[in-house]
């Protein structure tokens, strides 16, 4: 099980990021879910795409920096205090989390939250016996 | 294998004979000089000394010194010591650190350059079957045709690429075999980036030794090098002032370069007394050409500190060695009253597995300076967070200061963000206006 994530460094200069998404669109990457890490000097671009490889080629082949992180996925219901269960999961089983960020699908209805924890099979485990359901790169393209 | 030379009797002449050579060199040059420069003359006067008090090498200690400002007080002709219609060629220095140097030369003053140049590319394990790229600077800059005209006199098929263009340099490189590379050490370790980057690895590669220099580097950046490319990488030496690159090069020992000391005196002085002080002492290099025609000079203050060495070498040659300088007084920064030397920082940059692109950027708030050296991320130490960021910034800072004795602020920033030395690399940028 396993959802992979993009991280880009991107400097805090004007431009940087468009130069980013531009190259993505150009080449038909879909991007599904992103989020931004940023200091005043620089930020940290996240990703979550229909197609790493991809992606991973063509920004390296721009000369970006790019490295890719397992992350968790997982499914919740598109209603209140549904986020707050599956915390409540993590931290019952004591998981630290370094952050995460969620988005929306267009076809179904439903919410996905992208965690960055500790220890993602532990993460995992513990939301599956919670009757969570996770989300894989496979899943991303059905979306 | 057996050791070749370019010009062998000079190369492995004795220390004896070599001695007898500068001294008859010398006292001809002091003549032409005082003869033709009226400005080095002066000089010579002003200290009472004539050409007649200079019987050999060892009366040299008695000539004044030139510095930089008195080539800018000479500038452009004051130094020249032939006529203008004698002279084939000028070649200019950056002038970043003042105004330029302008050297002249006649065509002998050329063949003599070049001669240096071709001792430095066979020292390298060049030959007339070598395909050698030069990826310096061609122009007012002497890298470029310096090494084109030692290339030409070994008759190595000569790619004069200049410098930048990296992909253009990467496909004359394969596709015509280039087995030598002449360019700077940071162009050099630009290009092995970029051949890594495309997929190369260093037995891909047909070059088998560069040459590099006109920058400073360390023994680490030349392990580097040396790894990514798969080659021997040699260091060279020279300044505009006294000729360009060959004044000093490196042999197979690499433990130094040897000087072309048939055409350039080296002498070791205390910067503070001027005092020649012994062979072993670290004290500033001196240089005295001994057969130019054009733009001779005297006792030439370079500015950089070094060693020099007449210990036996195992590759034959007898012409004495100089260590890599170890610093140059306009080099050294000082901040918040403790020296720094650019090359401690690449040191600390290439221990802790990062590229050696930085650039140290110093400036005033107050009466407090500001000390900010900007590093180029790497893939190896990305990762997705701004804790992570931020620690190895950190400790980068950490081991600088263990280094140096102060602290800087340290910046990660996009890969190739620094610009690159296509000529020479801007490592320093001072913004205090502590002149004016």
């Amino acid at each position: 099980m396993s959802l992979k994530q993009l991280n880009i460094f991107v400097e805090n200069k004007q431009g940087a990021l468009v130069a980013i998404t531009d190259t993505l669109a150009s080449h038909n990457v879909n991007i599904r879910a992103l989020s931004i890490a940023d200091t005043e000097e620089f930020g940290i671009l996240r990703l979550i795409v229909n197609d790493n490889d991809t992606a991973c080629k063509i920004l390296s082949d721009e000369g970006f920096l790019i490295k890719t992180t397992e992350v968790v996925g997982v499914k919740i219901g598109d209603a209140p205090g549904k986020l707050s269960k599956a915390l409540e999961v993590l931290d019952d089983a004591k998981i630290n989390m370094e952050y995460l960020y969620a988005f929306m699908a267009r076809t179904q209805k439903h919410a996905y939250v992208v965690l960055r924890v500790a220890d993602n099979k532990a993460a995992e485990t513990a939301l599956e016996n919670a009757g969570f359901h996770m989300i894989t790169d496979a899943d991303i393209n059905k979306l | 294998m057996q050791e070749r030379y370019f010009q062998k009797e000079i190369e492995t002449m004795p220390a004896e004979q070599m001695k007898q050579l500068q001294s008859e060199k010398l006292v001809k040059q002091v003549k032409h000089v005082y003869e033709n420069v009226p400005y080095y003359r002066d000089l010579m006067d002003k200290k009472g000394v004539t050409p007649d008090d200079i019987k050999s090498i060892e009366d040299l200690h008695k000539l004044p010194f030139l510095s930089k400002a008195d080539l800018r007080d000479a500038y452009p002709y004051g130094l020249l010591a032939k006529p203008l219609k004698d002279c084939v060629r000028i070649q200019s220095t950056s002038g970043t650190t003042g105004r330029r140097v302008v050297a002249f030369y006649t065509q002998h003053d050329v063949d003599l350059w070049e001669d240096c140049c071709a001792r430095a590319i066979v020292a390298a394990g060049g030959t007339d079957e070598d395909v050698c790229q030069v990826a310096y600077g061609y122009g007012l800059f002497t890298g470029g045709p310096g090494l084109n005209g030692g290339s030409h006199k070994v008759g190595c098929l000569t790619l004069p690429m200049s410098s930048g263009f990296t992909d253009r340099q990467i496909q004359f490189m394969t596709d015509l075999n280039a087995t030598i590379l002449c360019c700077t050490p940071s162009y050099a370790a630009y290009i092995g980036e970029t051949l890594e980057e495309k997929g190369f690895k260093p037995e891909d590669i047909p070059l088998k030794a560069g040459i590099f220099g006109a920058e400073p580097w360390t023994e680490e950046m030349r392990r580097g090098i040396e790894k990514t490319l798969g080659i021997k990488a040699y260091d060279i030496y020279g300044l505009t002032e006294t000729t360009g690159p060959g004044v000093a090069f490196e042999c197979s020992e690499q433990t130094g370069m040897h000087i072309n000391e048939d055409h350039f005196y080296a002498e070791i002085i205390d910067p503070d007394t001027g005092e020649v002080l012994p062979e072993g002492s670290k004290g500033e290099l001196v240089f005295t050409s001994l057969d130019k025609e054009a733009f001779p000079l005297l006792r030439y203050r370079t500015r950089d500190i070094c060693v020099l060495s007449r210990k036996k070498c195992s590759c034959g040659r007898t012409l004495i060695k100089m260590a890599k300088p170890m610093g140059r007084s306009d080099d050294m920064l000082i901040i918040r009253g403790v020296n720094v030397f650019p090359s401690q920082i690449e040191t600390v940059l290439l221990n802790e597995g990062y590229q050696p692109n930085y650039q140290i950027i110093v400036d005033r708030k107050g009466n407090t300076d500001t000390f900010d050296v900007n590093v180029e991320m790497t893939a190896e130490h990305f990762s997705d967070t701004v804790s992570g960021v931020t620690a190895l910034e950190k400790k980068l800072a950490e081991a600088m200061k263990v280094m140096l004795g102060i602290n800087p602020t340290v910046h990660l920033v996009a890969p190739k963000s620094i610009v690159r030395s296509e000529g020479k690399a801007v490592r320093v940028i001072d913004k205090r206006k502590l002149h004016d």
